[in-house]
């Protein structure tokens, strides 16, 4: 087996995403980083994508034959991106259900670099408080700065954090919402770094949009952040659903950047929590019990 | 050497690298600092991190008073650096002092000046007059501290009376590791020039200098202009003697881990009593000397009907829960008003809303409770209120004065500018009737003579400090005011609660029975047992946890049951009154 930087074993057998598929190019290398290593991948233009570490005779941006590529890696097209693995991963990437449904549109948001570890980036994506403060007037407004008691439980056969009951009041919930209110949001990690995220849709209130976010760790420190939505939305232009997202997270990135230490201490007396940060002490502990070491700072045993 | 550095003083920042309401990022050893100017001038020195996930608190807003974290909006207070408010949970906030690590803080020589673990003081340098220095700009190099201080020891600069000259002497009068005195002399000029050098980290520095005299204008100009050439020349040449040797790792401060009690989530409060509203601070001014006015505005909807006399709990971002009562007339819907007085021996209540509350916060309080109501059906009502007691009367007499229905508000004070609200009062006309600067034999005096002539309908109201309160019931009852005419409003209970006894409390409607033992309520045993209890000042003051009894005799220890309902045996304050006989029969 190859050696790799990363020594996370649990890490390393993971899936982890690339690229929006719809984002590669045919026949052309696509060159990036995951786990600090180099890695290429290329299309053939009819859905086949190839992943393989970096090599010379094949330079990024220049032409490749896929079928060609010797000694590829693992790859996983799902949810509109490419997928791969350094490790022994398993069969299947956690489920979202949602995504097979036929009316509903589905795009990669953005793709964000960010210097942060990916479970600060989790956490960030699962925290109701800084909205006002954060986002505010799109996600929230001071004085609704209240995060109501919400539920929390780490699903056992699923092996993910599920959290409910989640409320938040928005002065402008998404694009095709003109007006204040409580907003619902359901909330999954079902990687350590993924976490999916389910909130009243404006267009249909029996139904909840999905909100995505999965992260390519670069290295400890280094993410790119790949944006999925998942969205009852007939009117708005994918540019306008887009720079909605966009604006949400080019807020969040200076925030996350400026957050010391950039890997998330698993140590519960490195940060002082408060009952809104349920879901993110369920997160540490997860982690913890997962063995994960690589983004975090592990707890002294 | 570096171990060394940690207990000297450093210069972090230049004094004008504090301006009003800015957030300086500061850098010694490798330890970040937010460096923050509050409007009082007190410079601030802290862990740059928020304690709650982290976030710099260098991109924090200073807001001259406090700083605000921008990540989820916890302030931070000058000087303590102890957490004031946490927005989440305007509601129940811990009772839990959450407070960032601070570092020592001296200005001087134009230069703030901090430590890790300081011993001793700031460095006293021969010559210099505070106040009649220049400090000249910073200068980073990325070089360790001892390296540019050696380099320093060869500046040659000339003295700032001889700018143009080229001949000037320039002599080493001292230097250590972390700094250099350089006396330059040509003619009949000479500056003494002291150059101190930051560690920031264990191979980055700051040149931090600082020339004697006082020189202005062009000149100034002229002198800065100067060494910033000659330091700016210099840092390349330090920093190319520093890049031949392999750069020494990074230091890695050691962050100290919060509590274990600040690590742990505090649960959801469980004091049962509930507070469902949540308000704004809409307006807070002084209303009085000593005397805080809050306006209360619903966040969404509109707020619950008060009576006059009503009072609310407000529940604290310290987790400590008052009462106040409502000062708002008749229709003044829109928010409910409520005075504070600051008390000098407060238990963190009036301190919190006076130095801590502030505009925009949120608070959450508890519905309206009207457990001093104001009979309307009066030929004539008399308000007699203490000091800060005005508060439901002045509700009171604002009611009465809408329905124009005869009453009189007298109001003692020390002085004039005690009086509270005067925007209220003022449009009572000539029922309000202030008596200021009183003897307690002079109020005595007083009360008498307002308490004279007591006929059929009339009623009188108390409100103010315990003493006052007492000397005007026994005045009242000494001249023929039967008690249901006499209503009484205390601030608190000042009696020793004596809690040994033991008993037991059947509840007749929910067939149940409970043992009270010694050391616990009426009112613990029953929310123990899951019974809802509504309860309010949990002190025997405000009347809201009373039941009936209808069987035992209660041992009083309240201050809100008049004598005769007293002796009747048929009411309890179950917060604070216990049993004389071996079990008490509530008609709950």
């Amino acid at each position: 087996m190859t050696e790799t930087r990363c020594k996370d074993q649990v890490i390393l057998d993971l899936w982890h995403p690339l690229a929006a598929l719809s984002e590669v190019p045919a026949g052309v290398v696509v060159g990036t980083i995951l786990l600090e290593e180099r890695l290429s991948l290329a299309s053939d233009g009819t859905g086949k994508v190839a992943v393989w570490r970096s090599r010379r005779d094949l330079p990024v941006d220049g032409p490749v034959d896929i079928t060609a590529v010797e000694g590829t890696l693992p790859v996983k097209l799902a949810y509109g991106y490419v997928w791969t693995s350094l490790g022994n991963p398993p069969a299947d990437i956690f489920p979202i259900p949602e995504y097979a449904e036929a009316d509903r549109r589905k795009l990669n948001a953005a793709t964000f670099g960010v210097n942060v570890s990916a479970p600060r980036a989790i956490e960030n994506f699962l925290d109701m408080g800084h909205f006002p403060y954060v986002h505010t007037d799109i996600l929230g407004a001071e004085p609704h700065t209240e995060v109501k008691e919400y539920d929390v439980e780490i699903s056992v056969d699923r092996d993910e954090i599920l959290a409910t009951r989640c409320r938040f009041f928005q002065p402008m919930a998404s694009t095709t919402s003109d007006g204040g209110a409580d907003v619902d949001y359901i909330y999954r990690v079902p990687h350590p770094y993924c976490s999916v995220l389910y909130k009243s849709s404006p267009m249909d209130e029996t139904r909840l949009d999905v909100i995505a976010v999965f992260l390519q760790p670069v290295d400890q420190e280094h993410v790119r952040a790949h944006m999925l939505l998942c969205v009852l939305d007939e009117d708005n232009e994918d540019k306008v659903i887009k720079r909605f997202q966009q604006t949400i997270f080019g807020q969040d990135k200076p925030i996350l950047e400026n957050q010391f230490p950039k890997r998330l201490p698993l140590d519960p007396r490195a940060e002082t929590p408060i009952r809104a940060d349920k879901s993110a002490i369920a997160y540490r502990r997860w982690l913890s019990q997962k063995g994960v070491t690589y983004g975090v700072i592990p707890a002294a045993t | 050497m570096l171990d060394l550095a940690k207990s000297r003083w450093h210069p972090i920042a230049a004094a004008h690298d504090l301006p009003l309401r800015h957030v300086f990022h500061g850098q010694l050893l490798g330890r970040e600092f937010a460096v923050w100017r509050a409007d009082d001038g007190y410079v601030n020195i802290w862990e740059n991190r928020c304690l709650h996930r982290g976030v710099r608190l260098s991109i924090g807003i200073n807001d001259g008073r406090e700083l605000k974290c921008q990540y989820h909006g916890w302030r931070y207070s000058n000087r303590t650096a102890g957490c004031t408010y946490i927005p989440a949970h305007p509601a129940d906030a811990p009772a839990r002092t959450i407070t960032n690590r601070t570092f020592a803080a001296v200005e001087r020589y134009g230069l703030v000046w901090s430590a890790e673990e300081p011993q001793g003081e700031v460095p006293e340098v021969a010559g210099f007059a505070e106040g009649e220095l220049l400090a000249l700009r910073a200068i980073p190099v990325n070089a360790p501290a001892d390296v540019v201080a050696a380099r320093l020891t060869g500046y040659r600069f000339q003295p700032s009376g001889y700018i143009d000259g080229s001949a000037a002497k320039v002599a080493v009068e001292a230097s250590n590791a972390f700094s250099v005195a350089l006396r330059s002399s040509e003619a009949d000029a000479s500056t003494l020039a002291v150059f101190f050098v930051q560690p920031v980290d264990s191979n980055r520095s700051v040149i931090r200098g600082v020339l004697d005299g006082e020189v202005e204008g062009a000149a100034r100009l002229a002198v800065l202009r100067h060494h910033n050439e000659l330091l700016s020349r210099l840092r390349v040449a330090v920093e190319a003697e520093a890049a031949r040797e392999p750069a020494p790792a990074p230091l890695e401060p050691i962050i100290e881990r919060v509590s274990p009690e600040l690590a742990e989530m505090p649960e959801e409060t469980t004091h049962g009593r509930k507070a469902t509203i949540r308000v704004q601070v809409a307006r807070k001014w002084p209303a009085a000397d000593g005397i805080a006015g809050f306006e209360l505005r619903p966040i969404k909807g509109l707020l619950p009907t008060f009576q006059p006399g009503a009072h609310i709990d407000v529940h604290l971002p310290n987790g400590l829960i008052r009462q106040y009562s409502i000062t708002n007339g008749p229709g003044e819907s829109d928010s409910y008003v409520i005075g504070v007085k600051l008390e000098r021996d407060s238990k963190g209540g009036s301190t919190c809303l006076h130095e801590t509350v502030r505009e925009g916060d949120v608070l959450a309080i508890s519905e309206p409770r009207n457990n001093f109501p104001l009979r309307r059906d009066a030929l004539q009502t008399l308000f007699i209120a203490g000091g800060i007691g005005i508060t439901p009367l002045l509700a009171m007499a604002q009611a009465l004065n809408n329905q124009s229905l005869n009453h009189e508000l007298h109001y003692f004070a020390q002085n004039e500018a005690q009086l509270a609200f005067p925007e209220k009062t003022s449009t009572l006309g000539a029922s309000l009737k202030p008596h200021l600067g009183l003897t307690p034999e002079q109020t005595g005096a007083q009360l008498r003579e307002i308490l004279s002539g007591y006929g059929p309908d009339k009623h009188v109201y108390l409100c103010g400090p315990g003493p006052m309160l007492e000397a005007a019931r026994s005045i009242a009852a000494e001249m023929g005011w039967p008690e249901t005419a006499v209503h009484f409003e205390y601030f608190k209970n000042t009696n020793v609660i004596d809690d040994s006894t033991s008993f037991e409390v059947a509840l007749a409607r929910s067939c149940m029975t409970l043992t009270v033992p010694a050391g616990k309520t009426i009112l613990e045993v029953m929310r123990d047992a899951g019974i809802d209890m509504p309860s309010s000042c949990e002190q025997g003051a405000c009347g809201t946890c009373l039941a009936t009894v209808i069987e035992g005799e209660p041992d009083h220890q309240d201050v809100y049951l008049n004598d005769a309902e007293r002796k009747s045996g048929t009411k309890i304050m179950t917060c604070v009154s216990r049993a004389k006989s071996a079990r008490l029969v509530l008609d709950l």
